[in-house]
C-alpha cells in the first residue's frame, strides 16, 4: 500500500478531507450534511492517512487518543442538552443566539454544539477502531 | 381521633440518624474516643422528638407527614405515627442511643470504628423509616435499606470468610423475602387500589374478603417470615452473629428481626383473623419457638445461644399474632417490648463477657461475678425478665400469653404446650448466659478478667433496670406503650390491666410450672446439649447446609445456561441472530396475513436500471467470489449502487451517509479479515454451506417482503407534514433530516452516540486483549519512523 505516490498525496488528501468534513458538519443544518456524515468523512480521512503513513503518524497528528476525542464529543452533546435545563426550558430544547461578527449575523445554538458532539464521537469512535485494527496489520 | 401534621419534627427525626451516619467518620477522626457520645446525640434527639408525639398517640391520635414523590404513580414519601409505630420508634431510637454508646466502648481503638458508626446509624435511620412509613413503596424502600445495611454490618469484618458468608446469606434470604413483599405490595396497590397503610387499615375487611387474599397473604408472609427468621428461613440469624456484638444486640434481637413481626402486627387488622392466618402463623410460630429454644440450649457459644433464643422468641410472637385474639395480640405486644429490652441487654452482656474474658464458650467461662459485678447485675436483671419472673416486664408478657391461650380446644392446648416448653427452654437459656459464666470457679484459661468502660456496662444495666421499672410502674407503662401499640395492632382500643402482683389463676400456675421445668432443663443442660447435638449429627442435614446446596445448585445452573447460550463461536451467534430476525420478520406477516401483494414493476429511467444492474452484479460477485477479500469489496459495490439510487431518487443526505458507511465498513471489514487467521477462501463442503446459504436467502427474502409490505401501506403524511412545517419555524433549519437528528429527536441521537462510544471502547478492549495475550503490546519499531 505504501507506494511513494500514495504516501506523498495522502497528507494533502487527509487535510482536504478533514476541512471538507468540517464544512459538511457546519452546513448540515440547512443543506445536506451534518455531524454524522462529517464525522464519517473525517474518520475515513484518518484511516487513509493511517494506511499511507502508519498509525503512529496519525496518533501524533491527532494529539489526543481517539477515544478521548469521542468522550469529549459525548460530553459536549450532553452539555448541549443540559444548558437548556439551566435556561429554564426542558432538557434538549434548542437555544439560539444570533450575535453579529463584523456585520455578519452568525447563528449559534445548542443544536449546533450537539451536532459538533456527534461529529467528535463519530470521528473518535470510528478512528479508534480503524487505527487499532491497522496497528496490528503493520507488524 | 386526632390527626396532627408534624412535617418538621417528623422529617428531622427520620433524617437525624442519616446525617449522623454521614458525619460519623469525620467526627471519629476529630473526637476519637468521644465520638460515640457525640453521635449518640442524634438517636437521642430522634427519641425526644418521638417522645413529644406521645400525648397525641396515647390519646388515640395519629401524627402524619409526607411529601409527594412520584405523583404519576400515586407514590408518596409519607409517614404515619400511631401507637404501633410510636412504640417501635421509641425502642429503635432509645436502644439505638445505648448501642451507639456501647459501640464507642466495645470497638474502642478499632481501625474502622468510624465506618462502623456510619453503618449502624444508617441502619437506625432505615429501621425508623420502616416502622414510621405509611406509603407502601416508602415502606418497601426502607425495608430493603435495612437488609442492605444489615449486610454491611454482618460483613463488617470482611476479611473473615465466615463473616462474608453470613452477610451474603442474610442478604439472599431477607432480600429474597423483600422481593416477595414488593410483589405483595404491588398486588395490593394494583388490584385492591390501596397505596398506603392508612388506606388499607381504613378499608377494614376489603383485603380479607377480596379475591386476591391468598396471593397477598403468601407474599406478605414470605417477606415477614424471612425477615423475622421463622423456620426454615431462620438460618441466617445464627450466622449473622459473625457481626460485632453491638450489631447482634441491636439488629438481630431488638430491631431488624422484629420488622417482620411489625409488618404482621401492622397488617393484622386487614389480613388477620382468617382461617388461613390462624392456621399458618401459629404453626410456623410454634415450630420455630420450640426448635429455636432447643437449639439455643444446645449451643455452646453464649452469643449463638442468644441468637437461637431470639429465633424462638420471634416464633412465639408470630404464633401469638396468628392466634389473632385480643388477648393474644396484647400478649404479643407486651412480649415484644419486654424482649427488646432483655434480649438487647443480654447481647450486650455477652459482648462484655467476651470483652472481659476473651471467650464466649460456655464451657470455658465461670466465676466472673467477682471481677465483673456490674455486668453480672445487668445480666441477672435481664435474665429474670426473660425468665418471666415477677416483678419484671417479661412476667407481664408471659401471664398475658398464658391467659390468651387458655382455651379448651385441642389446637390451643397444643399451642399452649409449645409455649410452655419454649418458655421453659428459654428460661434455661437465659440463665445459661446470665448465670453460668459468673458463678463457680474462675478457669485458669481466663487471664485478668475485667469490667469494661462505663459505656459498655451502661447499656445492659439501663435496659435491665427499665425491665424492672416497666413492671413496677405498670400503669404508666401500659398507658404510654402497651395500650397504644396493642390498640393499633388489634384495630380497636385495647384494655391492659395486668400488673406485677401475681394472682392465683391458671396462668400463674402455668407460669410456676414453666419456671420449674426451666430449672430442670438448666440443671440438665449438659445432657440435653449432648443429646440434641447427637441427634443433629445423626440427621446430618440442616437448612444451613440446604442453603449452601441451593447456592451451589444456582451456580451450576447458571454455568450450564451460560455454556449453552454463550458458545463463544462467532458463526453460531450469527446463525442464531439471523434465524431470530428471520422468524421475527416472517411470523407476523404469515400469522397476521400481512404478506404483500404482488408488486408492480416500477417505471425507472434507463440509467436507474443501469444502477440496479450494477447492484445485481455486486451481489452475484459476492456469492461467486473465490476469495473472501473479493467478496467484501463486491459487497461494497452493492452498497455504492444503493447509495447512487438514493441520490437519483432525491435523498442526498441518505446517499451521502450510505457512501461513507459503505466505504468505512469495507475498510474495517478488510482490516478485520487480515487480522483473523482465516484461509483466504471458504473451503467448506457444500452440505455445510447450504444451510447457511438457505438461512441467508430466507433472511434477505424476509427483509424484502417486509419492505414491500411497508411500501404498500397507505402513506401517512402526519409526521412529514409536521417536520416540513416546523423544521425552519421552530428549529431554524432547512435540512429536515439534520433537524430531526439534532433537535426533534435529539435524545435518540444522544443514546446512539453513547452506543457508538461504547462500541468503540469494547472493540478497543477486545483488540487489546488479543494483542496482550501474544505479547505484542510493545510499540512496533517500524512504526516509530514512518
Amino acid at each position: 500500500m505504501r507506494t511513494i505516490i500514495f504516501r506523498f498525496t495522502a497528507p494533502y488528501l487527509t487535510a482536504l478531507m478533514v476541512l471538507f468534513s468540517i464544512f459538511v458538519l457546519l452546513r448540515g443544518h440547512n443543506d445536506p450534511g451534518g455531524g454524522f456524515i462529517g464525522g464519517l468523512i473525517a474518520a475515513s480521512a484518518f484511516a487513509i492517512y493511517g494506511i499511507a503513513c502508519g498509525v503512529a503518524a496519525v496518533r501524533r497528528a491527532l494529539g489526543f487518543h481517539p477515544m478521548a476525542i469521542a468522550a469529549a464529543g459525548l460530553f459536549a452533546a450532553v452539555c448541549a442538552g443540559i444548558f437548556s435545563v439551566f435556561a429554564k426550558s426542558g432538557f434538549m430544547t434548542g437555544l439560539w443566539i444570533f450575535p453579529k461578527f463584523f456585520g455578519t449575523e452568525v447563528a449559534l445554538s445548542t443544536p449546533m454544539l450537539f451536532d459538533i458532539g456527534v461529529y467528535l464521537v463519530v470521528v473518535g469512535g470510528i478512528s479508534s477502531i480503524a487505527l487499532a485494527l491497522e496497528e496490528r496489520e503493520s507488524d | 381521633m386526632a390527626e396532627i401534621e408534624a412535617t418538621t419534627g417528623g422529617t428531622l427525626a427520620l433524617a437525624l440518624p442519616f446525617i449522623a451516619a454521614a458525619l460519623a467518620p469525620i467526627l471519629k477522626r476529630i473526637f476519637g474516643a468521644y465520638a460515640g457520645w457525640i453521635l449518640a446525640l442524634a438517636p437521642a434527639a430522634a427519641f425526644a422528638i418521638l417522645f413529644s408525639f406521645l400525648p397525641t398517640v396515647t390519646s388515640g391520635g395519629v401524627v402524619s407527614f409526607g411529601y409527594e414523590w412520584i405523583p404519576a404513580f400515586d407514590v408518596r414519601f409519607s409517614f404515619r405515627i400511631d401507637g404501633l409505630a410510636s412504640t417501635f420508634g421509641l425502642l429503635i431510637t432509645g436502644i439505638g442511643t445505648l448501642i451507639v454508646l456501647y459501640s464507642g466502648g466495645y470497638l474502642a481503638g478499632h481501625r474502622d470504628q468510624g465506618r462502623f458508626f456510619s453503618f449502624i446509624l444508617m441502619f437506625m435511620g432505615s429501621m425508623l423509616g420502616l416502622v414510621l412509613a405509611d406509603d407502601l413503596m416508602t415502606l418497601f424502600v426502607y425495608w430493603e435499606l435495612t437488609s442492605i445495611t444489615s449486610f454491611l454490618l454482618i460483613g463488617f469484618d470482611h476479611e473473615r470468610e465466615r463473616a462474608r458468608r453470613g452477610a451474603i446469606q442474610a442478604l439472599a434470604i431477607t432480600g429474597g423475602g423483600g422481593l416477595a413483599l414488593l410483589a405483595g405490595f404491588i398486588l395490593i396497590r394494583e388490584l385492591a387500589g390501596f397505596n398506603s397503610m392508612s388506606e388499607i387499615l381504613a378499608a377494614g375487611d376489603a383485603l380479607r374478603v377480596g379475591p386476591y387474599y391468598l396471593p397477598i397473604f403468601v407474599l406478605v408472609l414470605a417477606g415477614a417470615f424471612t425477615k423475622s427468621a421463622q423456620m426454615p428461613f431462620h438460618v441466617w440469624l445464627p450466622n449473622a452473629m459473625e457481626a460485632p456484638t453491638p450489631v447482634s444486640a441491636y439488629l438481630h434481637s431488638a430491631t431488624m428481626v422484629k420488622a417482620g413481626v411489625y409488618l404482621l402486627l401492622r397488617m393484622q387488622p386487614a389480613l388477620g383473623d382468617t382461617a388461613l392466618w390462624t392456621t399458618v402463623l401459629p404453626l410456623f410460630g410454634a415450630v420455630t419457638l420450640v426448635m429455636g429454644a432447643l437449639l439455643a440450649v444446645r449451643a455452646t457459644d453464649i452469643k449463638i445461644t442468644l441468637a437461637y433464643t431470639t429465633v424462638s422468641s420471634l416464633g412465639l410472637l408470630v404464633m401469638l399474632i396468628g392466634v389473632s385474639t385480643e388477648y393474644a395480640l396484647i400478649g404479643a405486644v407486651l412480649y415484644l417490648i419486654a424482649h427488646s429490652l432483655f434480649k438487647g441487654g443480654l447481647f450486650m452482656v455477652a459482648g462484655s463477657v467476651d470483652h472481659g474474658a476473651h471467650t464466649r464458650e460456655i464451657g470455658k467461662l465461670g466465676g466472673l461475678a467477682r471481677h465483673m459485678p456490674i455486668t453480672f447485675a445487668a445480666a441477672l436483671l435481664c435474665a429474670l425478665s426473660m425468665g418471666g419472673i415477677t416483678p419484671f416486664v417479661g412476667f407481664l408478657a408471659k401471664e398475658e400469653i398464658y391467659h390468651a391461650l387458655e382455651h379448651g380446644d385441642a389446637w390451643h392446648v397444643m399451642l399452649m404446650a409449645a409455649a410452655i416448653l419454649g418458655n421453659a427452654l428459654m428460661f434455661a437459656a437465659a440463665f445459661i448466659v446470665a448465670l453460668k459464666p459468673f458463678v463457680g470457679k474462675l478457669p485458669e484459661t481466663i487471664h485478668h478478667p475485667h469490667e469494661g468502660s462505663p459505656t459498655i456496662w451502661l447499656g445492659p444495666l439501663v435496659l435491665g433496670v427499665l425491665g424492672l421499672l416497666g413492671a413496677l410502674f405498670y400503669e404508666t407503662y401500659h398507658q404510654l406503650f402497651s395500650i397504644p401499640m396493642a390498640s393499633a395492632a388489634i384495630g380497636a382500643p385495647a384494655q391492659i390491666e395486668i400488673s406485677w402482683v401475681p394472682h392465683l389463676n391458671l396462668a400463674f400456675v402455668l407460669s410456676l410450672a414453666t419456671i420449674a421445668l426451666g430449672i430442670v432443663i438448666y440443671l440438665a443442660s449438659n445432657a440435653i446439649r449432648a443429646a440434641t447435638g447427637g441427634a443433629l449429627a445423626a440427621i446430618g442435614w440442616g437448612p444451613d447446609h440446604g442453603f449452601d446446596q441451593a447456592m451451589r445448585g444456582l451456580l451450576r445452573f447458571s454455568f450450564w445456561i451460560t455454556s449453552r447460550v454463550q458458545s463463544g463461536r462467532l458463526d453460531y451467534y450469527m446463525t442464531v441472530t439471523v434465524m431470530v430476525i428471520t422468524a421475527a420478520l416472517f411470523a407476523p406477516m404469515i400469522l397476521g396475513g400481512a404478506l404483500p401483494a404482488e408488486p408492480q414493476m416500477p417505471e425507472l429511467r434507463f440509467y436507474e436500471w443501469l444502477v440496479v444492474a450494477l447492484i445485481l452484479v455486486g451481489i452475484v460477485a459476492v456469492v461467486v467470489a473465490k476469495n473472501r477479500l473479493t467478496a467484501i469489496v463486491s459487497l461494497g459495490i452493492q452498497g455504492f449502487g444503493t447509495a447512487l439510487l438514493f441520490m437519483l431518487l432525491g435523498a442526498p443526505d441518505l446517499s451521502f451517509t450510505q457512501f461513507m458507511v459503505e466505504t468505512l465498513s469495507v475498510v474495517i471489514l478488510a482490516l478485520v479479515m487480515t487480522r483473523l487467521k482465516l484461509s483466504p477462501a471458504d473451503h467448506r463442503p457444500m452440505r455445510e454451506k447450504l444451510p447457511d446459504a438457505a438461512l441467508a436467502a430466507a433472511g434477505g427474502a424476509g427483509f424484502g417482503l417486509f419492505l414491500l409490505s411497508v411500501v404498500q401501506r397507505p402513506f401517512d403524511p402526519l409526521l412529514s407534514d409536521f417536520f416540513e412545517r416546523y423544521s425552519y419555524a421552530i428549529a431554524h433549519g432547512h435540512n429536515i433530516v439534520n433537524v430531526i437528528i439534532v433537535d426533534f429527536r435529539g435524545v435518540d441521537t444522544m443514546g446512539e452516540i453513547a452506543v457508538v462510544m461504547t462500541t468503540g471502547l469494547a472493540v478497543l478492549a477486545l483488540i487489546r486483549v488479543r494483542v496482550g495475550r501474544k505479547g505484542l503490546a510493545q510499540p512496533d519499531p517500524t512504526e516509530a519512523t514512518p
